[in-house]
């Protein structure tokens, strides 16, 4: 790993202003790529922006609930834990924010399914056709987590977020394994939701209420939101500092 | 009832690679088109908050809508086939530009081979070779004869390459040079040139140094941003359509663009097309456009609904195997493969460019002896550095489990410590592989999807096979401490991301009673329409297709402006 002056300079050299200095984009003849027309704008934005002192106080108002109910809010927060556990690596999806992630992601397209076919007739098909049913993702979290409950209140006589990690991974992994007797929905297609939500919540850009702090990409070394890696494609591996959609516009 | 307005010369149905090449070669000669697109405008400012994941590449913003308009899908006739109701397999465009847009662009040319694979199959092993379903033809077109529209392409777009040895011949080299090599390219042509194969820089759509192309049109050079397949790129350093041949088109004057424009029908009057039917879908107002000439540019699956939907061509029969429109559809074989984990070593990997990679054709086409092979054709064998994302890739050791403690030590261990090698398998027609009209399913209008019947042949799975044990190679050379790859190709899955290399239903040859078009993409059952894209392939080839769509784009203009000085079928 490059050591830390090493990274200042990456840092800078990979500046959008010094890349607007040294890219020589061509500007000539018809000239439509729309390099210099998109990023001229974003200069004068950052020098000209009042409001960038105020934003750095701000509460975060995002951290309230679009579609959740708080106890289906504190069992998502503990079942995507258990998928993606604080460890020495860093936080967990608690710490990182995946509930209220996945919560944002249920009040929208997303939770509805509005960019999918669901039109009917709904016939039961193979594997390889792909989903099939008529339940949105929303109604799929509502009956899943109702599910889950009703799984540990059976086997463990407890509501889910109060057993032991141990029992909650027991719980989890009986629905990941079809073990769990369900008419209305495929366990396993609940809890590969949930895993594959858990992993969204962790890695995208912070601007939709997970990955807190960029945590779950530095743990990883993922850069994030970079402009250009022409300084270090050609070049052994280094670390570089992430980057959000956020500092895009200037902040 | 509908609204009536003036004729034009030229309408083009989808405004994506094929359709821009066609408006920008017309107009420059004088030709009044229309351009029709059923997505929004699109220009290179809006990709400021492109770098976004999950938007647009979990929740494919860039793509069509699903909910007004999918396919349906079933592995043969004994299933009933069902939509693909979420994306999957592969991707539609949607938007000025279509997918050329959000596409990676990895730019190749079909071999030689590729134009007259039965005639040189036939050749070198014998009739007996071509199973008895397989329904391979030859093309009605040679390399040589296609060779300068591809170069025509590579001009415009700025592909940047170094010449593959196994390829056919160039009139000239690439018009920029390769892309930069990385350390994990450069392991994979050390290996690959340690078992004598002949490893070559991938050609890229991404341009390699700023590039001003013959029609005037400059752009900047690639950054190596990593957002590069189902984004758009916001340096205009891609060639996509909406940065090169649109704007020329438009420069003319001659081109108009109808955006929210969606055709339904091909209008007729006997064997002619009088002009198509669209819907304003800001208005829901449905218009005719009438024209001299029509040109289907709306990519595989809408270019053989509309012509089904309009009953113009014979469509194919999949007992008697006659008739043409919907044939040969294929896909792509693309899950042979290899991943090395390397535990001294950590890579880049979250940087690089759509097309950046290096690869090797000697299990291509007939390059390599199939004597003993239980399969025809091949693969190409390719590194590829596009950049990892961190929500699509957490590649674990087998064994790790699929969440909890252990997956995540793992995945964040291994997060720059994976590399993959891959086989992109050609696919073979077979008489049971075909698009027609489902007869359950709607679109938004309550006109019928289009039906895929597909599924992977004996010789797919031992292609794959093939090639997954020729990646493995490579990546044992490369130094790999552990190395993964497919065991068996398994069935085909709509639902995991393969490619968008949807190809056939309207294709081409010298011989209309077993093709649609000419080498023209003109319609044999109707001189006035023209067919350009993938439609035209009468089998998919080991490469990514749009290098050939763009050649094939290149001719059909030509035809048009010699149809439209002397009328009549050209070729
Ligand atoms: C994610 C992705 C990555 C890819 N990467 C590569 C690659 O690296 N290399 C490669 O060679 N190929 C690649 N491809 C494939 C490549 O994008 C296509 O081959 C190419 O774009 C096809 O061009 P086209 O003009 O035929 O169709 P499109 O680009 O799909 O354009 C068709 C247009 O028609 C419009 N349309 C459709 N129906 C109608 C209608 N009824 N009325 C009006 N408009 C309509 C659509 O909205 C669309 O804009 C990729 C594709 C995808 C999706
Ligand atoms: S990788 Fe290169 S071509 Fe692709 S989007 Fe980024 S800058 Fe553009």
């Amino acid at each position: 790993m490059a050591d830390n002056s090493k990274q200042q300079e990456k840092k800078e050299s990979l500046s959008r202003r010094k890349f607007l200095k040294s890219s020589g984009i061509a500007v000539g003849g018809l000239a439509v790529g729309g390099a210099l027309g998109s990023l001229l704008p974003f200069k004068d934005k950052k020098t000209n922006n009042p409001v960038v002192k105020n934003q750095q106080v701000a509460e975060n108002y995002n951290l309230a609930l679009m579609y959740f109910t708080r106890e289906q809010f504190k069992m998502v927060e503990a079942a995507t834990e258990r998928i993606f556990p604080a460890d020495d690596n860093g936080p967990g999806a608690k710490e990182l924010g995946v509930a209220y992630f996945i919560d944002h992601q249920l009040s929208g397209d997303w939770g509805f399914n509005s960019r999918e076919y669901m039109q009917p007739p709904f016939f039961k098909g193979e594997k390889v056709q792909g989903y099939q049913g008529r339940l949105r993702r929303r109604e799929i979290f509502d009956i899943g987590l109702r599910e889950l409950q009703n799984h540990s209140l059976t086997k463990y006589k407890k509501n889910f977020v109060e057993l032991s990690e141990e029992e909650q991974d027991d719980i989890l992994t009986d629905f990941a394994e079809d073990k769990v007797n369900l008419t209305t929905l495929s366990p396993s297609g609940f809890f590969n939701m949930l895993r594959s939500s858990t992993l969204e919540g962790v890695y995208s850009d912070p601007l939709y209420s997970g990955n807190r702090n960029m945590d779950g990409w530095k743990m990883r070394n993922y850069p994030g939101s970079q402009m250009a890696y022409t300084e270090v494609i050609d070049k052994e591996f280094t670390v570089i500092p992430p980057k959000s959609l956020k500092d895009h516009l200037g902040h | 009832m509908a609204k009536t307005l003036p004729k034009v010369d030229v309408v083009i149905v989808g405004v994506g690679w094929a359709g821009g090449i066609i408006a920008a070669e017309l107009t420059k000669q004088g030709l009044n088109c229309v351009g029709l697109e059923r997505g929004k405008e699109r220009k290179t400012e809006d990709y400021f908050m492109m770098h976004d994941e999950l938007r647009y590449a979990l929740r494919y913003d860039m793509m069509q809508s699903l909910s007004k308009e999918t396919i349906t899908f079933r592995g043969n006739e004994r299933i009933r086939a069902l939509p693909m109701r979420q994306y999957g397999s592969f991707l539609i465009g949607e938007g000025l530009g279509g997918s050329g847009v959000h596409w990676n662009g990895q730019n190749y040319r079909f071999l030689p081979y590729d134009f007259e694979i039965r005639s040189k199959t036939i050749e070198r092993y014998g009739e007996k070779k071509i199973p008895q379903d397989m329904t391979i033809q030859d093309w009605g077109i040679t390399y040589d004869e296609l060779e300068p529209y591809f170069d025509k392409f590579e001009k415009m777009a700025g592909i940047s390459g170094e010449e593959n040895p196994l390829a056919g011949k160039r009139s000239s080299p690439y018009p920029t040079p390769p892309m930069k090599t990385t350390p994990a390219l450069e392991k994979f042509r050390k290996a690959a040139n340690k078992l004598k194969l002949h490893p070559y820089n991938r050609p890229s759509a991404n341009l390699s140094e700023p590039y001003t192309n013959p029609d005037g049109v400059s752009r900047a050079a690639c950054q190596y941003c990593a957002y590069c397949e189902r984004f758009g790129c916001e340096y205009g350093a891609k060639a996509d359509p909406v940065v090169t041949v649109i704007p020329v088109a438009k420069k003319t004057g001659k081109f108009e663009i109808r955006t929210h424009s969606n055709v339904r029908r091909v209008l007729k009057s006997g064997n002619k097309a009088t002009g198509v039917m669209y819907v304003d879908t800001t208005t829901g107002e449905e218009i005719e456009q009438p024209a001299d000439i029509v040109v289907l540019t709306s990519y595989v699956f809408n270019n053989v609904r509309l012509l089904l939907q309009s009953g113009i061509g014979r469509p194919y029969d999949p007992v008697t195997g006659s008739g043409v429109i919907g044939k040969n559809y294929a896909y792509q074989v693309q899950k042979g493969n290899a991943t090395g984990f390397f535990e001294k070593e950590e890579f880049n990997t979250y940087a690089g460019a759509g097309a950046l990679g290096m690869v090797v054709d000697d299990f291509n086409g007939d390059n390599f002896d199939h004597s003993n092979l239980n399969f025809i054709h091949g693969g190409s064998i390719a590194i590829s550095q596009t950049g990892l994302r961190p929500i699509s890739n957490n590649k674990v050791p087998k064994g790790t489990p699929t969440w909890g403690k252990e997956f995540k030590a793992n995945s964040i261990k291994y997060a720059n410590r994976v590399l993959s090698v891959g086989g992109q398998g050609a696919s073979m027609p077979f008489k049971h592989h075909y698009l027609d009209l489902d007869p359950t399913y709607k679109d938004e209008f309550g006109d019928p999807l289009i039906r895929i019947t597909y599924d992977f042949e004996e010789q797919d799975r031992q292609l794959a096979k093939f090639l997954s044990d020729r990646c493995v190679d490579i990546m044992k050379e490369m130094g790999a401490d552990k190395i993964e790859s497919m065991e068996e190709l398994g069935p085909y899955d709509i639902t995991t991301y393969q490619s968008t290399h949807n190809t056939g239903g309207i294709i081409m040859g010298a011989d209309p009673s077993t093709s649609a078009v000419n080498n023209y993409m003109q319609m044999w059952d109707a001189d006035n329409i023209f067919v350009v894209g993938a439609t035209a392939f009468a089998h998919n080839s080991g490469y990514n297709p749009t290098g050939t769509v763009g050649a094939f784009a290149y001719r059909a203009a030509e035809g048009i402006l010699t149809y439209r000085q002397k009328g009549g079928i050209l070729a």
